[in-house]
């Protein structure tokens, strides 16, 4: 009787054995291995959230073609066609000198205004051998304003302003990516009164992917010590990135007209809320 | 009570015999092609981690997704964010036996074509997969080479309409894998 009991569990030891043979070598293999490190990819689909930047950096030596375009404002009526017959657009391009540096050019029909720029991602989200959390963008950029015929903004000091940011973001899961953005705008000559040098502002915004290739989007730009001027207003944006291939089509509302930080920052006058939204879209095309 | 030593003991032998006839690799070779009308897309990968098992007749490999290279990096986002979805599915698997008409050991030095049938994970999606490979035992190592095609369908990996031309339906994979002896290590 004994005998039996023990030949019967040799036998289930065996049968047990054979079949978590390869089981134990997928263990083995695991154990003897580590995982390489993991970037984490598409944070965001492009280099743009709305108005703003993202953390996304173009990749080496790759080429971005941007065209961003806003309307005019959708409560203006039917006689203006809800926006569409004003328009401010944007022209760009950027270039990845390496994968952590990009640099571009862009000019904007809105004070016909020149700017160029420069992102560089010390920190990159990862997981695997070496882990960090989120990734991290400087960025930097200045912009020339060559509207003529500027009562006190005859010289080119005058028409200067920079911006400085600082791009934080993680991308949580899939579906779900964040995005703080602290701010300094820094104009050499306020345009409008009561209006300060240096503008302090704290960006946050995100996207939630609706489907593979579809996400929602939002942007908000709160300025510190805001300016006494009732027709200034905190950037508002919302919309959708639609991805297709090498290219990436965003369709918006937001309350700022411009597509550069002096502008959507400092200068919004739309009032969100109040129905001042303008419809605008941008299309980015990777060579 | 003797049985039960003897037994345990008898275990004990043939589960450390064997592990001198396990070999691994941590920088494996696979390489996969599409050819389709509009373009051909190539990526290679150096990071294949596996383990072969001459006496068990065993193969077990591991592939990191997110360490093929493509030509362009556009191609190698797309191809973990929207096709492999590298973050949710982070390694390609096989595991499977292999058949070589006789039982393979170091010491039978020289090449053989084998028969190796197991299952392949993709995606997470589990299918499975047959395949020749040619096996060669030397005195420092194994190295194994194979080369095999599988349908994208298979692995539920979607294609959409508008890049249908751009990626083929069938996707021809090759491997070359060096191990070298797991004791060594």
């Amino acid at each position: 009787m004994k005998r039996t009991q023990y030949l019967l569990m040799l036998n289930l030891l065996l049968v047990t054995s054979l079949i978590q043979a390869q089981d134990d070598l997928m263990s083995l293999l695991d154990e003897k291995t580590e995982d390489p490190i993991q970037f984490i990819e598409a944070t965001f689909k492009g280099s743009r959230l709305i108005n703003g930047h993202t953390i996304q950096t173009r990749k080496q030596r790759e080429l971005e073609f941007l065209i961003s375009h806003r309307f005019g404002r959708i409560n203006s009526g039917a006689y203006e066609l809800f926006g569409l017959d004003a328009s401010n657009i944007r022209l760009g391009l950027e270039y990845g000198l390496t994968s952590y540096l990009t640099v571009g050019v862009g000019r904007s029909s809105f004070d016909k205004t020149l700017d160029s720029f420069l992102k560089f991602r010390p920190l990159r989200q990862s997981k695997g051998v070496k882990s960090m959390p989120i990734s991290l963008v400087y960025f930097t950029s200045i912009a020339y304003r060559t509207l003529r015929d500027q009562d006190g903004f005859e010289d080119i000091q005058s028409q200067l302003s920079y911006t400085h940011q600082v791009l934080i973001a993680r991308k949580f899961s899939a579906g779900l990516s964040l995005q703080l953005m602290p701010t300094l705008v820094h104009r050499n000559k306020v345009e409008e009164i009561n209006g300060e040098n240096d503008q302090f502002a704290l960006g946050i915004g995100g996207r939630v992917k609706l489907t593979q290739r579809v996400s929602l989007n939002a942007e908000y730009y709160y300025r510190y010590d805001a300016p006494d001027n009732e027709n200034l207003f905190n950037s508002i944006a919302i919309g959708f990135d639609i991805e297709t291939g090498g290219h990436v089509f965003q369709l918006h509302f937001t309350n700022s007209r411009t597509m550069i930080e002096r502008g959507f920052i400092t200068q919004t006058t739309g009032d969100f809320f109040g129905g001042d939204v303008h419809f605008g879209f941008n299309v980015s095309r990777v060579f | 009570m003797k049985h039960v030593f003897t037994i345990v003991f008898l275990l004990a032998l043939i589960i450390s015999v064997d592990a001198q006839d396990k070999y691994i690799t941590k920088n494996g070779y696979v390489k996969f092609f599409s050819s389709a009308p509009l373009e051909d897309i190539e990526a290679e990968n150096n990071k294949v981690q596996s383990i072969v098992d001459l006496a068990a007749n065993e193969v077990v490999i591991s592939i990191p997704i997110q360490s093929f290279e493509f030509d362009k990096s556009l191609m190698k986002e797309h191809f973990n964010e929207n096709y492999l979805e590298s973050e949710k599915f982070p390694k390609a698997t096989f595991k499977g036996k292999y058949d070589a008409g006789k039982q393979l050991t170091a010491k039978d030095i020289g090449t053989y074509t084998v028969a190796a049938s197991g299952e392949l994970t993709i995606h997470g999606i589990t299918r499975p997969l047959l395949t020749k490979v040619t096996l060669s035992i030397t005195e420092s190592g194994v190295r194994a080479k194979t080369k095999f095609d599988i349908r994208i369908a298979d692995f539920d990996i979607e294609i959409p309409r508008i890049v249908f031309k751009n990626i083929a339906e069938v996707v021809e994979v090759t491997a070359d894998m060096q191990y070298a002896k797991l004791d060594a290590q």
